[in-house]
């Protein structure tokens, strides 16, 4: 078999060694220095422009009146709730969105069953409906004028405008997320393994934990990261619901808004440079694991020369 | 392990994939399951492994009724067409874990499940590749470590499904020799799948044929070869020309000309003016340059093929088919063949079937 070409073209003095025809098919192939240089400064360009610019902007304002300022503004008691909510509502909704989108993931490759079509799409509904909206449905709901509000009230249960409000908000907001990541992987990876699990005598929960959980483990991960930042990261559904009393129900996306609308760009700025780097922290995790994915022992290897000696 | 399958039935929507199988397999023996795809011979091996229930009937291992136990409790080795080893598993993980997902009690202790594996690497010849990843293998490589995963549980009976049907020619050959060997080493009642019939032939030493769902025939390659029961084993164990006649005064007659019945030939005389078909080998087809033998008939020659062991003639009979003869390279330069010639061509052996109306 001859080599495969090379995707970067070689430096110009091995394309004069080269064999003619190889050298030829390189240089007819790539695309003229000029246009690369061109298409690649237009990225850059626009990036910068439109990411890195604001971003450090951020870091900037943040720190804008001095460190003592930025700290002040992120100890103070009404931050450290905002950051202690945000935690706290992250920490119940991705581990339930993780569960239920294994159980999906799962339901939708494995199983036939009337409905699944419907499942498919109703796991999107979150997608397609504006966060807003999803705060209004868990008013309608739990609110004090809505469906259940008012045997709610009865036990002394608050729902809307405390807490658990926002906890069912995130996770109705981030619940495709996991589930998204895990089908493709799932029907990708089908269950011919699952199969030869069993006939070598595991259990179903062996086969789970043996077998299919390593096969999907980063898909699962990259799921959770992404579902976890937009957790923290959810405004609109959660500002419906949390009914913005300081220092108890505001995250802190919804306290970076309070202090921006009382002119406290510092601490403003202060408070969304932490929430910022959470982000940036989440995809660097991300990064490190799309790297780990395709990094997984995939060259293929020829041994020495054992199929010969089986002859 | 002796293996009993009575009136399996397996339906997929209106697709019939088994129908009525029963069979009857005794401990030790090499048998292949061979048929065109669609026929249900992976199905079947899926309800003796326990993959896949069957819609009615039964399977026995022993004499001892298994049909509702699960996979995991029937105690088979399945090795898969695709192999599916556990890709994040080492090699030696692979084989090991059979033995590590035992319940406490019966799991051997990790110097046993070591030693065991090392062994069964050994007896596959990759003692080198236990901590490579199945990926780094190549395909007959990975096919051979699922071979030894799925002995390391000491199956009481191997099912292979299509074991070497991702391989390309020249490892499937080697690795089909190799298996031969081990099973004569092991012993373990060992069924695979095929539908090479060329494989079956050379590796089993029973052959079932399956075809849409049913059982054609069970019995040895040479029994199957040679003494084909239906039209259908016999055109698809090898290459043969169809000819369609009828039956008159215990003869058989192609269009007017007559046909010598010879050797194991069904009795004939009471199928009088019946139509029939007349199956010939292309080997046993004599080419002369004259009607010299009685019952020969007309051919003309239309391509010749030299590359080979044998030489490949194809022709156009006298009533219009297409007919294949094969014959030696003295032959060929004796009778001076080439395209547009006219021979006569004469069944050395034949074998009719007469369509049951």
């Amino acid at each position: 078999m001859p080599p495969a070409e090379p995707i970067v073209p070689p430096p110009p003095d091995r394309v004069a060694r080269a064999a003619g025809t190889s050298a030829r098919l390189t240089r007819a192939t790539a695309d003229p220095p000029w246009a690369r240089a061109l298409i690649i400064a237009a990225a850059l360009i626009f990036l910068a422009l439109f990411l890195v610019i604001p971003l450090a902007a951020v870091f900037v304002a943040a720190f804008a009146q001095g460190v003592g300022v930025y700290l002040a503004a992120v100890t103070n008691p009404e931050a450290r709730s905002a950051i202690r909510l945000t935690l706290m509502t992250a920490a119940i909704a991705v581990p339930l969105n993780m569960v239920f989108g294994l159980a999906a993931a799962w339901a939708i490759t494995r199983f036939d069953f009337r409905g699944k079509n419907l499942l498919t799409t109703l796991i999107d509904l979150p997608f397609a409906v504006s966060p807003v909206i999803a705060g209004m449905l868990y008013v309608l709901l739990f609110g004090a004028q809505g469906l259940l509000g008012r045997s709610l009230a009865d036990r002394n249960i608050r729902i809307i405008f405390a807490v658990p409000g926002i906890v069912l908000a995130t996770i109705f907001v981030t619940l495709p997320f996991v589930a998204r990541e895990l089908i493709p992987v799932m029907e990708a990876s089908g269950t011919e393994e699952e199969q030869a699990a069993i006939t070598l005598g595991a259990t179903g929960w062996q086969t789970f934990w043996r077998v299919t959980l390593p096969k999907v483990k980063w898909g699962l991960l990259y799921g959770v990261i992404i579902c976890n930042a937009r957790a923290m990261g959810e405004f609109g559904a959660v500002s419906v619901v949390s009914g913005h009393i300081r220092g108890l129900t505001d995250t802190m996306p919804l306290y970076i808004e309070i202090l921006y609308n009382d002119y406290d760009f510092a601490a403003a700025f202060a408070v969304a440079s932490l929430l910022t780097s959470l982000a940036l922290v989440t995809l660097l995790a991300k990064r490190f694991l799309g790297r780990r994915i395709t990094d997984a022992p995939r060259v293929a290897a020829e041994g020495p020369g054992v199929d010969r000696r089986a002859a | 392990m002796s293996i009993e399958v009575r009136h399996i039935r397996k339906t997929f929507g209106n697709f019939v994939a088994l129908d009525d199988v029963s069979l009857d397999l005794p401990t030790g023996e090499l048998v292949a399951l061979l048929g065109p795809s669609g026929s249900g011979k992976t199905s079947l091996l899926r309800i003796i492994a326990g993959l896949e229930p069957p819609d009615a009937g039964e399977v026995h291992f022993d004499r001892e009724e298994a049909t509702n136990r699960s996979a995991r409790e029937r105690k088979v080795g399945f090795v898969f067409q695709h192999y599916a080893l556990f890709k994040h598993m080492t090699v030696f993980e692979n084989v090991a874990f059979g033995l590590r997902v035992r319940p406490r009690a019966t799991r051997p202790p990790p110097a046993a499940i070591t030693a065991k594996v090392n062994e069964l690497l050994k007896l596959v010849q990759l003692e080198w590749a236990g901590e490579r990843y199945p990926s780094q293998l190549s395909g007959g490589q990975r096919q051979r470590i699922a071979l030894a995963r799925a002995l390391a549980v000491e199956p009481r009976v191997l099912l292979l499904d299509e074991p070497f049907g991702a391989l390309d020619a020249k490892v499937r050959e080697e690795l089909r020799r190799w298996l031969r060997r081990l099973h004569d080493e092991l012993h373990i009642t060992s069924i695979f799948v095929t539908h090479d019939q060329e494989e079956a032939l050379e590796l089993a030493n029973r052959v079932v044929v399956l075809h849409n769902g049913k059982i054609e025939q069970i019995g040895t390659p040479d029994e199957l070869y040679h003494s084909p029961a239906t039209p259908f084993v016999y055109n698809f164990l090898g290459n043969v020309n169809l000819f369609h006649g009828r039956i008159e005064d215990g003869q058989v007659y192609i269009r007017g000309t007559s046909l010598p019945a010879n050797g194991g030939q069904p009795d004939l005389a009471h199928a009088n003016g019946k139509d029939a078909m007349v199956y010939v080998r292309p080997h046993l087809l004599d080419m002369n340059l004259r009607p010299i033998v009685k019952g020969a008939f007309a051919a003309t020659v239309r391509h010749i093929n030299a590359a080979g062991p044998k030489v490949k003639v194809e022709l156009t009979s006298q009533w219009g088919d297409p007919v294949q003869v094969e014959i030696d390279h003295d032959r060929l330069r004796e009778l001076q063949l080439e395209p547009g010639v006219e021979v006569y061509l004469s069944p050395r052996e034949n074998r009719v079937f007469v369509y049951q109306i």
